[in-house]
């Protein structure tokens, strides 16, 4: 059997850490480029792009992008509504998918297996497909709420929330976990005489952190980026989301391009907060779950 | 009498309380969210405005990202959901008066004599949109470029033939003195190509589909008028005359102030930069004439009445309202862009006599063609666009000619010839 030398070792570091250091600046890089792009006027920084001044903060640096960005859009009610709409859809979303989980995995029905073959089908039918019959639907759906009985779903908060609460790939993860989950334990439960519910309450969800970061990592990414759905259920700005604000800083012919990044910026903080306060989760899901986000 | 008084009073409230609520709402979409610019709050200036001129009908307006608002009426009509006033560019309308997403004015049309010809949107024989202005492209250079390099100034009687301008062109780019003799304006895309270039293809006597019919471009765009024009075309890119479809935004913006261009296509809304540079020696010159006579585009963002509207009599008052000499100067004057009258722009600040952009009305007056007015224009301007850079990038002329012929045919004939 041959021994790793010290030599051998520490080139192996040297090498390992090249390659980590190089991926993590691809990554990082494109980052650095929208944050320090927001800070400079759109001459330097159409001029900075083809060196490596565009990922440093040199030159004419101010926060000007950002108090023009702020008063071009709505900045604040478009993030508090994507806020609002991502955060229902994916509290929503868990408990709807886990429990239609918990359902396929462990209470038995017939049919069972013809429905979820249906269901992960649906995973292939991009949502943009369904756009229309969807937009169809949605504008003749009846709704009571404090106005009463009306019919219609558009220019509402429920129109961008309710359409996306049930999702395939959500109970996929879901099943895929709870299958692997010792049946063992929830058989004994159910001995000792504890309803479904409680089990579900109990025993299941709280083992299922990694699924639960996982789903909800991937679904708050789809919600924030939605951008035709609301574009075409949504007419009033005070409820538009983040990703049509973007059009406020596109005109027939110019961009400015300083404001956009500063815009850019303004709303890759949630999504990147969410995804820090999920990180560890999300990597030992990963880990654990072979899924990759 | 205390009794007297509060009955009084009650009938007061219940009169104030009845006018209030007898007035209607309408809703009005506009595309300008975000523009920064003057135009936005001139628009709802004008809503204000018109909903304290009378007690039938109030106002209320939505805005949105002029990149999303295509889309969105189009969702909108879809699901039965359009407002009562819609704004809608010029070239587009046509597309939505055919997909029965708008109904025609109903405007008495001596209203709009003397009206610039490309800020009135007529479809199948009836005026469907009107525009509060207009915008017009020129070629801005300096006096005393042409007068170093013996270059003619041509005039509105007298513009540059097609030959006299490439020489020009020519002559500015062997002195070495610029980057480029003329920016057409590559780094921009989108409309920009139709509204800006198929103007040269109209004045050598080709068009983007055959007007005559609306049923194909069948030998108007692959003609050899188009064939000449597309040699041409390709001529200006290979011969360094203009930079090509790489071109930075930035230097679109700030070349021909910066000395890095000789001459600009550019539009009017880009004009005021360029006298403050150059004061007296700015030169706004009309389009060349390269057989057919000297073209430009027209055709803005106008105002129009949804097909759905429950009260269109309440939309054309606003509308009404809005075609007054006042409000063009005021639009004139806050965003650059020319007033649709006469009338009005002798009162901007830009247009009257010896205004600095006076020329540009004239220019609009003279030589302006809206672009085809057919729905299928749409698609048309899309396919035109990706011709124009494919041939400036080295594409066969012949090629993209006829497969933009093709298509455009394609696209005619799927739609059942577009109401033609």
């Amino acid at each position: 059997m041959a021994s790793i030398s010290p030599d051998n070792h520490g080139l192996r570091l040297v090498t390992r850490y090249a390659v980590l250091t190089l991926v993590a600046v691809i990554f990082v890089f494109p980052l650095l480029f929208m944050v320090m792009s927001s800070l400079k006027p759109d001459t330097q920084l159409l001029n900075d792009t083809s060196s490596l001044r565009a990922f440093l903060p040199v030159g004419d640096i101010s926060l000007d992008n950002y108090s023009a960005a702020f008063e071009r859009a709505p900045i604040g009610a478009f993030v508090l509504n994507s806020v609002l709409i991502t955060g229902a859809t994916v509290l929503l979303t868990l408990f709807v998918c886990s429990l239609a989980a918990f359902s396929f995995v462990f209470l038995d029905w017939s049919g069972k297996a013809v429905i979820f073959s249906i269901l992960l089908a649906t995973l292939i039918i991009p949502y943009e497909t369904i756009f229309i019959p969807l937009l169809l639907m949605a504008s003749q759906l009846p709704w009571i709420g404090g106005d009463g009985f009306e019919i219609g779903w558009l220019n509402t908060y429920r129109v961008q929330i309710i359409p996306f609460i049930a999702d395939g790939l959500t109970i996929f993860l879901f099943v895929q976990f709870f299958r692997d989950l010792p049946r063992e334990l929830i058989e004994a439960s159910r001995v000792e005489g504890a309803s479904w519910w409680l089990i579900y309450r109990r025993i299941v969800m709280p083992l299922s952190g990694p699924v639960i970061a996982t789903a909800a990592i991937l679904k708050f990414l789809f919600m924030y980026n939605q951008y035709l759905w609301p574009l075409m259920v949504v007419q009033d700005e005070s409820i538009r989301p983040v990703m049509v604000g973007l059009g406020y800083f596109t005109d027939q012919l110019n961009v400015p391009w300083g404001e956009v990044m500063a815009y850019l910026t303004l709303i890759t903080v949630p999504v990147l907060a969410f995804y820090l306060s999920l990180q560890r989760v999300f990597i030992s899901s990963v880990a654990s779950t072979g899924v990759k986000g | 009498m205390k009794l007297k008084l509060a009955l009084m009073t009650a009938f007061g409230a219940f009169a104030l309380g009845s006018a209030v609520s007898a007035q209607t709402e309408l809703s009005l979409w506009y595309h300008g969210a975000g523009s920064a610019n003057a135009e936005e709050a001139l628009v709802n200036e004008l809503v204000e405005e018109f909903n304290a001129s009378q007690s039938d009908w109030v106002v209320s307006i939505e805005t949105f990202p002029q990149l999303a608002y295509n889309d969105s009426v189009g969702a909108a009509a879809l699901a039965g959901e359009l407002p009562d006033i819609l704004d809608v560019d010029g070239p587009v309308m046509p597309n939505w008066a055919w997909a029965n997403y708008m109904q025609p004015l109903g405007i008495d049309e001596a209203t709009l004599e003397g009206y610039l010809p490309g800020t009135i949107g007529r479809w199948d024989g009836e005026v469907y949109s009107v525009g509060l202005w207009d915008a017009a492209v020129a070629i801005m250079t300096r006096r005393s470029t042409l007068e170093a390099y013996d270059i003619r100034v041509p005039t509105l009687e007298e513009p540059w033939t097609g030959e006299e301008f490439t020489q020009a062109l020519m002559t500015i780019r062997d002195s070495g003195d610029f980057e480029y003799p003329l920016d057409l304006g590559m780094a921009w895309t989108g409309e920009w190509y139709p509204y800006a270039f198929s103007p040269f293809l109209q004045s050598f006597g080709g068009d983007i589909v055959d007007r005559e019919t609306y049923q194909t471009a069948e030998d108007v765009l692959n003609g050899d008028e188009a064939i000449a024009f597309a040699e041409w075309w390709q001529m200006l890119f290979e011969e360094n005359l203009v930079p090509g479809t790489s071109q930075d935004a930035a230097d679109r913006e700030t070349g021909l102030v910066n000395g890095n261009y000789a001459m600009s296509w550019n539009g009017n809304w880009a004009a005021l930069p360029v006298v403050e540079a150059f004061g007296e020696d700015a030169l706004f010159l009309p389009a060349p004439d390269f057989g057919n006579g000297p073209t430009i585009g027209a055709g803005s963002w106008q105002f129009g009445i949804s097909a759905t509207s429950e009260h269109p009599e309440g939309a054309r008052a606003f509308i009404e309202f809005a075609l007054q000499d006042r409000w063009f100067t005021a639009f004139s004057d806050g965003t650059g862009l020319l007033p649709p009258t006469a009338s009005a722009a002798a009162e901007t600040e830009n247009y009257a006599e010896g205004g600095a952009l006076e020329v540009f009305y004239d220019l609009s007056d003279e030589q302006a063609l809206v672009r085809p007015v057919t729905p299928g224009y749409i698609v048309q301007a899309r396919i035109f666009e990706s011709m124009l850079a494919d041939i400036a990038n080295g594409a066969d002329i012949f090629d993209e000619l006829d497969a933009a012929v093709d298509e455009i045919s394609r696209d005619i004939e799927r739609n059942s010839g577009y109401g033609h």
